[in-house]
């Protein structure tokens, strides 16, 4: 009967265990997906290991170290389907921010010892590595996400997990623009949608978890921030968290820090 | 798995991942004959650098940042980071705020703590692969650890916005207070999550528990009036009590070659220490709530234990403890105005420790008046349980000798996970290896 059922590898990559928790966070629905998926493969749920192939790869988390990049690969051409969940696996995470800095010098502030630690220069994201066949967004997923995910896996058909921005669902569902109402800088006009809204829901600006939505107007937005009061570095660091090296929040960050280079000069 | 190249009487086994923990590592034991010749615990989980990258980001942006250092406990790393910047920057917060704050704490040791009883650990008792191959013969009880899971990351959910990496906690409090009815309409889950919690830990306190006790030194924080979670002293069971201000100069961290994480040990004689819900129940017994204080008098086992392996029964009795207290709180709630206490940008060094559901979680932060960090340090209860961990099987192996490899690498196994350990965190792991 087992053999009958696609199988499920989930790989970790560097990451918080956030977004593959997720799947276990899925209370109501986890041991039905069980009855639906074989599990081969999920060191954090399942002491039974199993080789590939693999049916349905869920990967979590960025590629920070030689062993990684390589086990990508191995990964990669054990797996039919293979989707990445999360910032870490889409963009590199909030640990690319070392994709800025003096790499070695941050194993130096970290460590004594810095010569035992094999790690790249940078955190780059699966993508950059190997096909990714779907990315699910979000700094974590969103599990009603995930769960559409599995279910079109086995419906073969693609997921529907719409791309347009947090500003929309916020007019969708009558939050009070916390920008336009009271100042407070919001990513949400260029924000990928996927958590419903949740930080103006509570009173604060989008920070950017899910990464740039489609056709995102950056220069836009942060041109408001500065006419808000918001100064350049801090601007720079707003775009510099969970999806920082997103194609284009990366662009914006860059283009506000030459800028001023380009002023000083 | 027999290296031709060794001696015959030296061998090596190897358990390559170590499952059901938080993060990824391994396990590594060079044995020579029947004489353990060195044990490690080996973490190949990524380093991450958030000590580094931390410097120069707003004092604003810690409590979001460092959530990230933990899926499974992010709660821990945002109570101790806002504590640790309020004692820098000189904010007291309310009563209210400070009771809010306990809740949600409430919430995520029920989630994780649940989370690690029912798919980690217990099958480990029980002889199971995973939680999700027990179900099969125990469906009754993963039903209900799941429906209790569920509720604490519901609490999550309404106080923090969401489970994995709450919105809601900044420096003086909350962005937004949740509206009471938000709150209330948990009341009667949490009425029956108290009871399915109470018969949980009667389930768990059948399990069979190998004799094994040991000398530990266990250290948990404090607190004079309550069950420590967001404050106190931090005391250990050899007499030792000194204030949060002083863990540097007691605790030290170092590296090993083996280990992205760094370990940390005792600066007066350079020992392990255990921390966790096992060292917290010791030394914190009379002040659960009644309910979980009376149930810990029922369970046979005679407290203080210094045995790891009881460590589900006391993580089932901190679940029972935080549905008593998340109850009260629920029940009395008002909601705080204003949500957050006000404050001004000043030059200062603040540091904290929070009990994170796998221990004592500290926190130090070096920052100028412009709001910007110049120094982070972040010392994760797994990373001080890691020398422990690596004490107690030293003296564990010795036991399974006789075992044949898959047998003595899954009881080893066993015995790491007594700790919950979080390995993702603890790098900011597990391979088995055993070399004979």
């Amino acid at each position: 009967m087992s053999a009958m059922k696609p199988s499920l590898g989930v790989f970790k990559f560097a990451s918080c265990d956030g977004c593959q928790l997720s799947l276990l966070d899925c209370e109501d629905e986890l041991l039905a997906v069980n009855e639906r998926l074989h599990i081969a493969y999920f060191l954090e749920a399942t002491s039974h290991v199993e080789g590939g192939p693999f049916d349905l790869a869920l990967v979590e988390g960025s590629i920070t170290t030689p062993a990684d990049a390589e086990r990508i690969r191995d990964v990669r051409a054990q797996s039919k389907f293979l989707v990445t969940i999360g910032a870490c696996a889409t963009a590199g995470g909030i640990q690319a921010l070392r994709n800025w800095a003096d790499t070695p010098e941050y194993l130096r502030t970290v460590y004594a010892r810095p010569d035992y630690i094999q790690t790249l220069d940078r955190s780059t994201p699966i993508a950059a590595h190997v096909a990714v066949d779907f990315e699910l967004r979000g700094c974590p997923i969103n599990k009603q996400q995930l769960l559409e995910v599995i279910a079109s896996f086995l419906a073969g058909r693609r997921p529907r997990t719409p791309v347009h921005s947090v500003c929309l669902d916020c007019k969708r569902r009558g939050i009070v623009c916390v920008m336009v109402a009271r100042g407070i800088p919001c990513l949400g006009p260029v924000t990928h949608t996927g958590c419903g809204a949740l930080c103006p829901s509570y009173d604060r600006g989008c920070y950017g978890c899910y990464g740039p939505a489609a056709q995102p107007n950056l220069v836009s937005l942060t041109n408001q921030f500065r006419a808000d009061g918001l100064s350049r570095d801090a601007t720079i660091r707003f775009l510099r968290e969970f999806n920082a090296y997103a194609a284009e929040f990366r662009a914006e960050s860059d283009r506000l820090e030459g800028y001023e280079q380009s002023t000083q000069t | 798995m027999t290296d031709d190249s060794k001696p015959p009487n030296a061998r090596t086994i190897r358990v390559e991942a170590l499952c059901r923990v938080e993060g990824e590592g391994g396990l590594h034991v060079r044995l020579k004959g029947d004489r353990i010749e060195d044990v490690q615990l080996t973490i190949f989980e990524p380093p991450r650098l958030f000590e580094a990258f931390l410097r120069g980001r707003a004092i604003e942006d810690v409590p979001d940042i460092v959530a990230r250092i933990c899926g499974i406990c992010p709660v821990a790393y945002q109570m101790s980071a806002v504590h640790a910047i309020e004692s820098g920057v000189g904010v007291q917060v309310s009563p209210e705020i400070r009771r809010l704050r306990r809740l949600l704490y409430c919430g995520e040791w029920i989630e994780s703590h649940t989370l690690h009883m029912h798919l980690l650990h217990a099958p480990d008792f029980l002889g199971f692969e995973s939680g999700l191959a027990m179900a099969r013969d125990w469906p009754e009880e993963v039903k209900r650890g799941l429906r209790l899971k569920k509720h604490g990351n519901q609490l999550l959910e309404v106080l923090g916005g969401r489970a994995i990496h709450p919105v809601n906690v900044c420096i003086g409090g909350f962005y937004r207070a949740p509206r009471r009815e938000e709150l209330t309409a948990l009341i009667p889950d949490f009425e029956w999550g108290l009871q399915a919690a109470i018969d949980t830990v009667r389930w768990v306190a059948g399990f069979d528990f190998p004799a094994f006790e040991r000398p530990y030194t266990m250290v948990a924080l404090v607190h004079h009036e309550e069950y420590a979670m967001n404050e106190g002293r931090i005391v250990d069971n050899r007499g030792q009590a000194i204030d949060v201000a002083d863990y540097e100069r007691h605790y030290q961290e170092r590296q090993v070659p083996h280990s992205t994480a760094l370990q940390s040990v005792r600066m007066v004689d350079g020992s392990s220490y255990f921390l966790g819900p096992l060292a917290r129940v010791n030394l914190s017994l009379d002040r659960l709530k009644p309910a979980a204080r009376r149930l810990a008098d029922e369970l046979g086992i005679a407290w203080p234990s210094h045995n790891s392996f009881h460590g589900i029964v006391a993580r089932g009795l901190e679940v029972v403890h935080a549905y008593e207290e998340a109850l009260e709180i629920l029940k009395t709630y008002q909601p705080p105005t204003p949500p957050h206490v006000a404050y001004q940008h000043r030059a200062g060094t603040g540091c904290a420790a929070t009990e994170a559901p796998r221990g004592l979680l500290y926190h130090r932060y070096n920052f100028g008046d412009d709001g910007l960090l110049t120094e982070a340090k972040i010392v994760p209860p797994t990373s001080q349980n890691q020398g422990q961990i690596e004490e107690d099987l030293r003296h564990w192996l010795p036991r399974v000798l006789d075992c044949d490899e898959d047998a003595m690498g899954e009881s080893c196994a066993h015995l790491v996970r007594n700790y919950d350990p979080c390995i993702s965190c603890s790098t900011h792991a597990l391979r088995l290896t055993i070399e004979r």
